[in-house]
């Protein structure tokens, strides 16, 4: 089974060269660690910086320069800032290649739930409703299955929606599956992992095709 | 020149009035308003709907203004910091908006275009679509959503000049840059203001003409939400 880390460290590999991404909060933020070095990259962040760098040294933040989860970051050569609605038309003409976030369901035909849980406290959706609608790349990075032990990879998302038809990929502790037109496809499992264990843990129904590879982390 | 310079935060909000409809620029507290915010709490100017990114934290603020229930509808996109705003929400006093932060920024942005409306597809297929048009362009789903009306846009700029020229520093653009001219009256409060003249108009962000009132903030606490550093080795 991966630990976080390791998602993050697995989906870094689905980063590619030139390509402009914004990550949501949580594991997705630790992606930016384990992108390749040798490849240019520059991340997004929604409320409106380009080109944004590591956090900085201690002493040296700056109560200006933030990012979407309002913490205090650096910028790269070559960063740019801009007001929010500039930021947001970026994200829907899909200028960012690649969104990556958290989820608290996925089904099968790409619909995505994180925002809303009836009956507790709504902190509300942020931008994650404006991303899942407009970018043409989207991977969940979440766990498998929740706290109670129950599968968040659905045929049918039971929560309220976030975005319908959109995620392409989803990278949990046990498995990658890409969402085709017919399903989730079961593409590589977590070393260790056996092809019956990932379909114990999931609700919704996969499609297995030959001999499964183990994730290269 | 056309003076937009008040004298000093009391006057930048004369004529705000209870039940009026305010935006306030900012991001979590990136860019907040806040020398415009300690004078309303020291006002008895209540049931605001206030159009804000985000609600603040318990003591600083749009927290502030929740704390003395000042504030009767929140517009936001995100509201998880603030536990004044959670018991209110969960006891009815506080009524919320949820909506998406693009959708959010744009229906600013309309606003200060003179846009009544445009389409999105962001919440397509979730419950923000009920009850809005959707409708298809280019084989993709979109709903409509419409320009806000505001009494009063309050924004914050690191720089501005007497015309009410601004500019900003960061990502403390963020809806500051949005609503300035997206409500009837725009205050702009400054960390600086300087003589006209000083500014180069290629580096201006927002032209004074969306301005109505700016003055030079007294003091700017600038807190930070989430302090995150890394260590010198």
């Amino acid at each position: 089974m991966l630990t976080k880390e390791d998602i993050a460290k697995r989906i870094a590999k689905e980063v590619k060269d030139r390509y402009f991404v914004n990550l949501g909060i949580g594991i997705p933020t630790l992606v930016a660690n384990y992108v390749r070095e040798d490849i240019a990259v520059e991340f997004q962040s929604e409320n409106g910086v380009l080109g944004m760098g590591p956090f900085p040294f201690e002493g040296e933040e700056d109560a200006d320069i933030i990012n979407a989860g309002k913490q205090t970051i650096t910028t790269l050569p070559g960063a740019s800032f801009f007001d929010s609605a500039f930021s947001f038309g970026m994200i829907r003409s899909q200028k960012v290649d690649l969104t990556i976030l958290g989820a608290m369901e996925v089904s099968e035909n790409g619909d995505i739930a994180n925002w809303k849980i009836p009956g507790k406290m709504v902190k509300g959706m942020g931008g994650a409703m404006d991303l899942v609608a407009s970018a043409e790349n989207i991977i969940v990075a979440m766990m498998h299955v929740n706290k109670a032990g129950e599968s968040k990879i659905l045929k049918r998302c039971t929560l309220p929606l976030t975005g319908v038809g959109c995620v392409k990929k989803v990278v949990t502790e046990l498995a990658v599956l890409e969402v085709t037109g017919k399903g989730f496809k079961l593409l590589e499992r977590a070393p260790g992992v056996s092809v019956e264990h990932i379909i114990a843990s999931t609700e919704a129904d996969l499609i297995i095709e030959g001999e499964i590879p183990e994730m290269l982390i | 020149m056309i003076t937009k310079k008040v004298n000093n935060v009391q006057d930048a909000i004369n004529g705000i009035e209870s039940g009026m409809t305010i935006m306030f620029g900012g991001f979590g507290l990136c860019g907040i308003p806040e020398n415009t915010i300690a004078a309303l709490v020291n006002t008895s100017i209540s049931d605001l709907t206030c159009i804000s990114n985000n609600a603040g934290v318990d003591d600083f603020g749009l927290g502030l203004l929740l704390q003395k229930k000042q504030i009767k509808k929140m517009i936001s996109s995100y509201v998880g910091e603030n536990a004044e705003f959670e018991r209110q929400m969960l006891s009815g006093e506080l009524e919320v908006e949820l909506t998406p932060q693009g959708t959010l920024a744009e229906r600013c942005r309309a606003a200060q275009a003179g846009i009544p409306a445009f389409f999105t597809p962001a919440g397509y297929g979730t419950e923000v679509a009920e009850g809005k048009e959707a409708r298809e362009f280019n084989g993709k789903m979109h709903i409509m959503e419409e320009a806000f009306k505001a009494d009063f846009a309050i924004v914050k700029a690191w720089k501005g000049d007497e015309a009410g020229n601004l500019i900003f520093k960061g990502t403390a653009r963020n809806f500051n840059a949005c609503m300035a001219g997206a409500g009837k009256i725009t205050i702009a409060e400054v960390e600086e203001l300087v003589p006209v003249g000083s500014l180069d108009p290629n580096q201006i962000h927002v032209p004074g003409i969306m301005v109505q009132r700016i003055f030079q903030g007294e003091k700017f606490e600038k807190r930070i939400e989430q302090r995150t550093v890394r260590a010198k080795n």
